[in-house]
């Protein structure tokens, strides 16, 4: 499906996606992700790798796919989903360029890329979006419904189907290498107030390490 | 002087209640702060941004879905009065019971493994809590409840500096932590400082100090002076909500200071997301 851009600018997209619907995505661009997407963290990432170490086929089809990093709280009765935001994406930065290589388009979560992810989505023309970080109980209204297709016993790290409905992210890397974390910053910086080694736009994704969520 | 004798069963019926409670509603002072960060900020993206963090925030409080998604690693402050005598049972067992119970009954994401490298195996429940007591005066037990979430735990840091780092060392160190987090910790947050002390006791003061009421400066002048002086330096690294840029990166500074060794400056920096998730009983 083409991507729709709506009066307010921003825009919609349906997973999975292709290679033109990813070009037509920008750094700062808002868009509303709509379709399948696929749930899976840390533990998932790992065992995953392994699955690709013994030639095995992954838990889902990756060519096009959107992966989105999220452990959500269990549902309540009658409810979908618990909380269901991004967590830390530098996490998985060590597992998502063998994924790149397979075909993924799409990465939802939060937080910086490190420059190695950050090239290989422009090289695979892919997009990394980040979602409300803290937001878990408004990403799960866009939850319509979940199943967990793999590593059940991972708990909240097993691998989910979620099927989503305008779930609005925001770009952050794009296939053209832009980084929306970079150019948001600089215009709100008070250099003058900031001790020397401090100004200008460092770029701390190489030595940042962990985050989490 | 008599004894008061606590049950345990109390202490993880507290546990309990404070768990299931904390992480669908912060506490006021954040939905306050919050506001306040709404009516400063100055960039346009940055203020649509903490619209929706307040919407997630009263969302939450309808008590259908928890404020985040990442319900923490519980962490247990007990102030213990010396004349209490805990009966009918082991003290951190009865906590550990308050937190499995109250995880499980309201639907909170278990989020800790049994081993760090080995198997990292959940073990469900969010077991076993951080359990941090201090025996003081008195015959009651303070019990407060901090849900602490992984993504700004992850960018907290700690070193030890020379004394001839002296305090620009220690702003310079703090400053660097917060820039280096960036959208990580998902600011807007709040910090926690613990200058002195020894290794240990620099990060159990940091964290110590996010369990003040938030905002609220340290009552020594001189550390609510450099609370405020970093307050306002964190804020103008431009980071932002969500780091997308913007005036409003940290809501409050909190710092806590320790006696130390004549050949030691520790500093730590425990950093806190805005989901703030805390609270306080005292039996």
């Amino acid at each position: 499906m083409p991507v729709e851009v709506l009066d307010d600018g921003r825009k919609r997209i349906r997973a999975p996606l292709d290679d033109d619907d990813v070009r037509e995505l920008h750094a700062g661009d808002v868009v509303l992700v709509s379709g399948m997407v696929y749930a899976a963290r840390d533990a998932a990432h790992k065992r995953m790798m392994q699955l690709l170490d013994e030639e095995q086929p992954l838990p889902f089809d990756p060519v096009g796919a959107i992966v989105y990093y999220v452990g959500p709280t269990p549902a309540k009765p009658g409810n979908v989903i618990g909380a269901a935001g991004p967590t830390t994406a530098s996490r998985m930065d060590a597992y998502t360029p063998r994924l790149l290589d397979r075909g993924l388009k799409g990465i939802i979560g939060k937080g910086n890329r490190g420059r190695v992810v950050r090239d290989s989505i422009r090289d695979h023309q892919a997009v990394y979006m980040a979602a409300l970080g803290g937001g878990g109980a408004l990403a799960a209204l866009a939850v319509k419904a979940q199943e967990v297709i793999a590593f059940e016993e991972m708990g909240p790290e097993a691998v989910r189907r979620l099927e989503l409905e305008d779930f609005p992210v925001w770009v952050v890397n794009d296939a053209e290498g832009r980084d929306f974390y970079q150019e948001t910053v600089s215009p709100w910086r008070r250099d003058e107030e900031l001790p020397e080694f401090l100004r200008g736009t460092p770029d701390h994704t190489e030595t940042n390490g962990n985050g989490g969520g | 002087m008599t004894v008061r004798e606590i049950e345990a069963a109390e202490v993880t019926r507290v546990v309990r209640e404070l768990c299931m409670e904390i992480c669908y509603t912060v506490p006021q002072e954040m939905v306050d702060l919050m506001k306040q960060a709404r009516e400063k900020e100055e960039s346009p993206v940055a203020r649509q941004i903490l619209d929706l963090l307040i919407k997630n925030q009263d969302l939450a409080a309808e008590g259908e879905y928890p404020y985040c998604q990442d319900t923490g690693y519980t962490v247990a402050f007990l102030e213990i009065g010396q004349d209490v005598h805990v009966t009918g049972g082991d003290l951190s067992d009865a906590i550990n019971e308050g937190v499995r119970s109250g995880y499980a009954d309201a639907f909170l994401r278990g989020s800790i493994v049994r081993d760090p490298v080995f198997d990292r195996m959940n073990t469900g429940d969010n077991t076993p809590a951080f359990i941090h007591t201090e025996i003081v005066a008195g015959d009651q037990i303070r019990v407060q409840i901090d849900a602490k979430g992984g993504g700004s735990e992850n960018k907290s840091r700690h070193r030890m500096l020379k004394p001839s780092d002296g305090l620009e060392g220690v702003k310079n160190f703090v400053l660097q932590a917060i820039a280096e987090a960036g959208p990580d910790a998902c600011p807007p947050g709040i910090i926690g400082v613990g200058i002195g002390g020894n290794f240990e006791w620099a990060a159990i003061i940091a964290k110590r100090s996010l369990m003040r009421k938030v905002g609220q400066p340290n009552p020594d002048p001189q550390i609510a002076e450099l609370e405020a002086e970093l307050l306002e330096k964190a804020n103008a690294l431009g980071i932002g909500p969500q780091s997308l840029g913007g005036t409003q990166t940290v809501l409050a500074v909190h710092v806590e200071t320790m006696a130390t060794h004549i050949a030691s400056l520790p500093v730590a920096v425990n950093l806190e997301c805005h989901a703030h998730r805390t609270g306080t009983r005292v039996i």
